[in-house]
């Protein structure tokens, strides 16, 4: 039997625990939704309904957005992942002891190097005047000058730089664990590199992949600066839409439509990702 | 032999594939770094000299950094913003760990869900959901009081919430998992060498947690300062470096002074890393 001080001394020990996921995550998701719903008529005056999202399904501009967002974002995912998983493979398998830990660290470096900075380095790199064209023409390859930023290709290529990190340091962690007999079973009974790869370590990464696909999905589709910075105007990504809306023209109601949609987007798809390989969201999050 | 040299083939090629990797992960923060040692006012080939100009210089056009009066005021906001948010981080962190450790309470489980769940909320709709949160209830006390908090308009108070709600996941999961390695029995003894609670808290169970405690106040600080997405939608007059910088990039384009500032900021992180990395090696 709990005591009423023991119940009281309890409550005093979630409160902050109680304060923060209420003041600062639940109320203001519902605050979203609740603005979502609500329809301007004139100068406050509001209704309720579904207007919001039927407006953004009748205008093919939002959910075109949406869509570029979820395919671009689907591949930089898929290319993380092809990128990533010989390099997560080669450091925890291949490589020595002590170099394994020295590519560790050097894999991590750019992680700890702000987003703004990355997107920067690229500009320098691929701009008109920049160093690629430059060597391009002395090379001779090029007669003039070549801009390389401001396409899709740009875009995608910044984007699987800002995640591949989240991608190997969850694949690394499972690959590491994996014990060398599966693998020289897997010879033994006779098995080509490809069924041992196929059969044998792919399924013993399977936690780390999803891991890996989950917050590289949640980090592209919620990108703000590489899109833009490396896009520049014809990037349209979701995310700008929401800050247009919010911002620039101050329409609230349909800048948390947008937000709405683009939560339950991101949740839909690690759901996805969790239920399809039976994970759960608190191993997962807390393995990365 | 024919598999021998299959095998040797396939291991150049691997590591080729890794060296080129490599390149691909350090080629814009190269670039990024090289130029602002660069004697010209394009961060762009030729190579006109070795300078530290893009710092110290203090008259036009080559500004250095450090004299350039928004660029300070910048920093000086974003050290501000990333002290308080990641004091508060880290002493609501070590509730948090203490709580899911050490008491049992109802729907535990459930709530220990609850706590991860601001790591896959975008950060842009934590930034408009905080934003739009701060109007309703500004507008609310409007309509009781005839006047609301200048706090809850965009600037650094709503900058701050806003990065904490999602760095107390962080700094919670990394103290717990310390915690988690506590030997119980060591606060026992102290209890039965006759300390008080606090006593035994302070002197026992907070020590051995400070290393976890210091590497969660440097993670915070470092995602604090380098934070984009949700400080974007909260910010006011008093912008911290991330945005000024980003207004930089995107009104006048590169110049030299961005990569100065690029280098100030990847040498400053680099050192808080070391640091929380030492700090952790020496301790445990």
């Amino acid at each position: 039997m709990r005591s009423d001080s023991g119940k009281l001394a309890l409550i005093l020990f979630m409160a902050p625990f109680i304060l923060w996921i209420v003041l600062l995550i639940v109320l203001p998701q519902l605050g979203i939704g609740y603005v979502s719903l609500r329809e301007k008529l004139g100068p406050r005056q509001y209704t309720f309904g579904l207007g919001n999202y039927i407006d953004f399904l009748m205008e093919p501009i939002y959910w075109n957005t949406l869509l570029r967002t979820a395919w671009m974002s689907i591949l930089v995912t898929a290319l993380a992942l092809l990128v990533g998983f010989p390099v997560a493979y080669y450091i925890a398998r291949i490589a020595g002891q002590r170099s394994r830990s020295a590519l560790l660290l050097f894999c991590l470096i750019p992680l700890w190097v702000s987003d703004l900075v990355r997107a920067f380095g690229w500009i320098v790199l691929l701009r008109e005047s920049g160093l690629i064209s430059g060597a391009l023409q002395w090379m001779g390859l090029v007669s003039g000058p070549v801009e390389m930023l401001y396409n899709d290709a740009t875009v995608v290529i910044g984007l699987v730089y800002t995640v591949v990190l989240f991608m190997i340091v969850p694949l690394y962690s499972t690959l590491d664990g994996m014990d060398e007999v599966l693998l020289e079973a897997g010879y033994n009974l006779g098995g080509s590199s490809f069924t041992v790869f196929r059969r044998i370590i792919v399924p013993y990464a399977m936690p780390g992949v999803v891991a890996g696909c989950i917050i590289t999905f949640m980090l592209t589709a919620g990108s703000y600066l590489t899109p833009i910075l490396l896009g520049g105007k014809s990037s349209s990504w979701f995310t700008e839409q929401i800050y247009n809306q919010f911002i620039t023209r101050y329409n609230w109601e349909a800048g948390a439509t947008f937000g709405v949609i683009l939560l339950g987007f991101t949740s839909l798809a690690i759901w996805l990702g969790l239920r399809l390989t039976g994970q759960s969201l608190a191993t997962t999050v807390a393995r990365s | 032999m024919i598999d021998e040299g299959k095998g040797r083939l396939f291991s150049l090629i691997y590591r080729s594939y890794m060296a080129v990797f490599l390149l691909y992960l350090v080629a814009p923060l190269l670039a990024a770094g090289v130029f602002a040692f660069n004697d010209s006012l394009f961060p762009a080939l030729p190579w006109q000299g070795f300078t530290l100009d893009w710092f110290f210089n203090d008259t036009e056009p080559k500004l250095g950094m450090f004299h350039d009066e928004r660029l300070l005021r910048g920093l000086e906001n974003s050290l501000y913003i990333g002290i308080i948010v990641s004091a508060a981080s880290v002493a609501v962190g070590t509730w948090n760990a203490f709580l899911f450790e050490r008491s049992d309470f109802p729907f535990k489980r459930l709530l220990y869900l609850v706590m991860v769940v601001p790591l896959v909320i975008p950060g842009v709709i934590i930034g408009i959901s905080i934003l739009l949160f701060a109007s309703m209830i500004a507008n609310g006390a409007y309509a009781v009081f005839g006047s609301s908090p200048a706090w809850l308009r965009p600037g650094i108070p709503l900058i701050v919430l806003g990065q904490c709600s999602f760095l107390i996941t962080i700094t919670s999961l990394i103290v717990a998992a310390r915690l988690q390695k506590f030997d119980v029995a060591l606060e026992e003894a102290a209890l039965n060498l006759g300390a008080s609670r606090y006593r035994a808290l302070f002197t026992v169970t907070l020590p051995f947690l400070f290393p976890a405690m210091f590497s969660a106040f440097v993670v915070a600080f470092l995602v604090s300062f380098e934070n984009f997405n949700t400080t974007l939608m909260l910010v006011g007059s008093d912008a911290p470096l991330s945005i000024t910088m980003y207004d930089r990039i995107a009104k006048v384009g590169s110049t030299p002074v961005l990569n100065a500032v690029s280098v100030f900021l990847m040498v400053t992180s680099g050192v808080l890393a070391l640091l929380s990395v030492l700090v952790q090696g020496k301790r445990s």
